[in-house]
């Protein structure tokens, strides 16, 4: 994909305009092969599920991504049937503003359509080849966090001592500072108004089929998996006030 | 007192197929493992030195993360391996308990539903119960290492619904592990005996 198309589909993602792009329009026909039809759906995958190997092995990214990814999206498109407002607005604002869903569907909105937005930053920043920070990114995080070996360290530390299911952050702000921060289950920065710069899953179907009780090894082997251009095109979305999901 | 890892009460490979000696390697030994040894290393120092197991879960739960989530898990995961046997499960359910979850809980089948809907309903990580509360029996669920003492009730059943406890032989798919959980695994004369006990 070229840079500009994934920056399209980065800024898009957050929005239900995707459905107008070309990867959205790939997105819509598999996901109507899987699912019932609904406002939401899940990306194809931007590479082959062995693309990661042997950091993240291509049985878990396929029911990482076609399972758990998928019944989340499946899940949401419940809730809009009698909902439609919830796929009305950025699934951004949705997020922001969980006190304005219903109360009936709100815990169910914030567990699954966090969920989605949390994958599909998950797909996005990974990928083979994924070069090396460098240019600004690489500039935010000398200043922010201390360097890229202390960023990986303070890091790992934080996705293991999440207990349970969750995610580990840096986020990023509009003025382009970076932070580190941990989420319980699938609770995104969004809730808070904030956007992920790049994350990990810790939660252990992310991991248990490879690593199993070995959480530390699984943080450590998935910065092979990064790819930092798309984070670039993150950052640059983030300062610009366009970055989605 | 300062936790030990009990053995199995059964050996690895005696809940094949319904739960494989993969999981239960990985599960007792090496995730109660790890509860027992960073609770005994979050304990080291603190007023729960020298408490009894429940008491420490029930006076660290909201106070003290790192004892409450290993102590959760070691009280847990010890009732855990007794709630389960091999050949386990079944429709023949001691009498009174037979009789209480009738009284209490709509019947058999009906518990069945509400115990694995528990289960598949928590969200992220945690447990399923049955448990009693001011003399009746109930259906809760609790994440991550939460269990109902800490919510004034006495758990005489639970399932763990962490991934860990079935990714390797399911998947994605917790409903077909509660299933099998409830068909295949329950250990019904353990839950009559904390159930004795919860008086």
């Amino acid at each position: 994909m070229s840079s500009m198309s994934r920056r399209r589909l980065i800024i898009a993602a957050g929005s239900i305009a995707a459905a107008t792009s070309v990867s959205s329009r790939a997105a819509f026909a598999q996901a109507t092969a899987q699912a019932p039809a609904g406002p939401f759906k899940v990306d194809p995958l931007p590479y082959p599920t062995s693309a990661l190997e042997p950091h993240i092995d291509a049985k878990t990214m396929e029911i990482h991504h076609d399972k758990h990814h998928q019944a989340y999206v499946t899940n949401l498109n419940g809730f809009a049937k009698d909902h439609p407002e919830i796929a009305a607005k950025p699934i951004t604002e949705v997020l922001a503003s969980l006190n304005s869903v219903p109360e009936a569907i709100r815990t169910g909105v914030r567990n699954n359509m966090g969920g989605h937005a949390n994958h599909t930053m998950f797909w996005q920043i990974m990928g083979p080849n994924g070069g090396k920070p460098d240019g600004e990114v690489l500039a935010a995080i000398d200043r922010d966090l201390g360097g890229m070996e202390k960023l990986q360290a303070d890091f790992n530390a934080a996705g293991g001592r999440v207990f349970g299911s969750g995610w580990v952050f840096v986020t990023v702000a509009k003025d382009g500072k970076l932070a580190l921060e941990t989420r319980p289950n699938q609770d995104s920065p969004i809730m808070d108004g904030k956007r992920a710069l790049l994350g990990n899953d810790v939660w252990e179907h992310a991991y248990y089929l490879t690593y199993q009780n070995r959480r530390p090894d699984y943080l450590k082997a998935w910065w092979n998996t990064v790819n930092w251009k798309a984070i670039a095109d993150r950052y640059a979305a983030a300062k610009a006030g366009t970055l989605g999901v | 007192m300062t936790f030990t890892l009990p053995d199995l009460p059964y050996a690895h490979d005696a809940l094949a197929p319904y739960m494989s000696k993969e999981t239960l390697e990985f599960h007792h030994d090496k995730h109660h493992q790890a509860y027992v040894t960073n609770g005994n290393n979050a304990i080291k120092g603190t007023e729960f030195e020298g408490k009894s197991l429940e008491e420490i879960v029930k006076g660290s739960f909201g106070k003290n993360a790192a004892v409450f989530n290993n102590a959760g898990q070691h009280y847990n995961h010890i009732h855990f391996w007794k709630w389960m046997k091999p050949n386990g499960g079944g429709t023949k359910l001691p009498g009174r308990i037979e009789k209480k979850i009738n009284e209490d809980l709509g019947g058999f089948e009906k518990f069945k539903t509400d115990f694995a809907a528990a289960g598949a309903g928590q969200f992220g990580s945690g447990w399923a119960w049955l448990q009693v509360k001011g003399g009746k029996l109930e259906i809760a669920k609790t994440p991550n290492g939460e269990n109902p003492l800490v919510h004034g009730a006495v758990p005489i059943l639970g399932v763990d619904v962490w991934e860990h406890s079935y990714y390797i032989d399911y998947r994605n798919r917790r409903p077909d592990y509660l299933k099998a959980f409830v068909e295949n695994l329950i250990n019904w004369d353990y839950v009559d005996e904390m159930f004795g006990k919860a008086g």
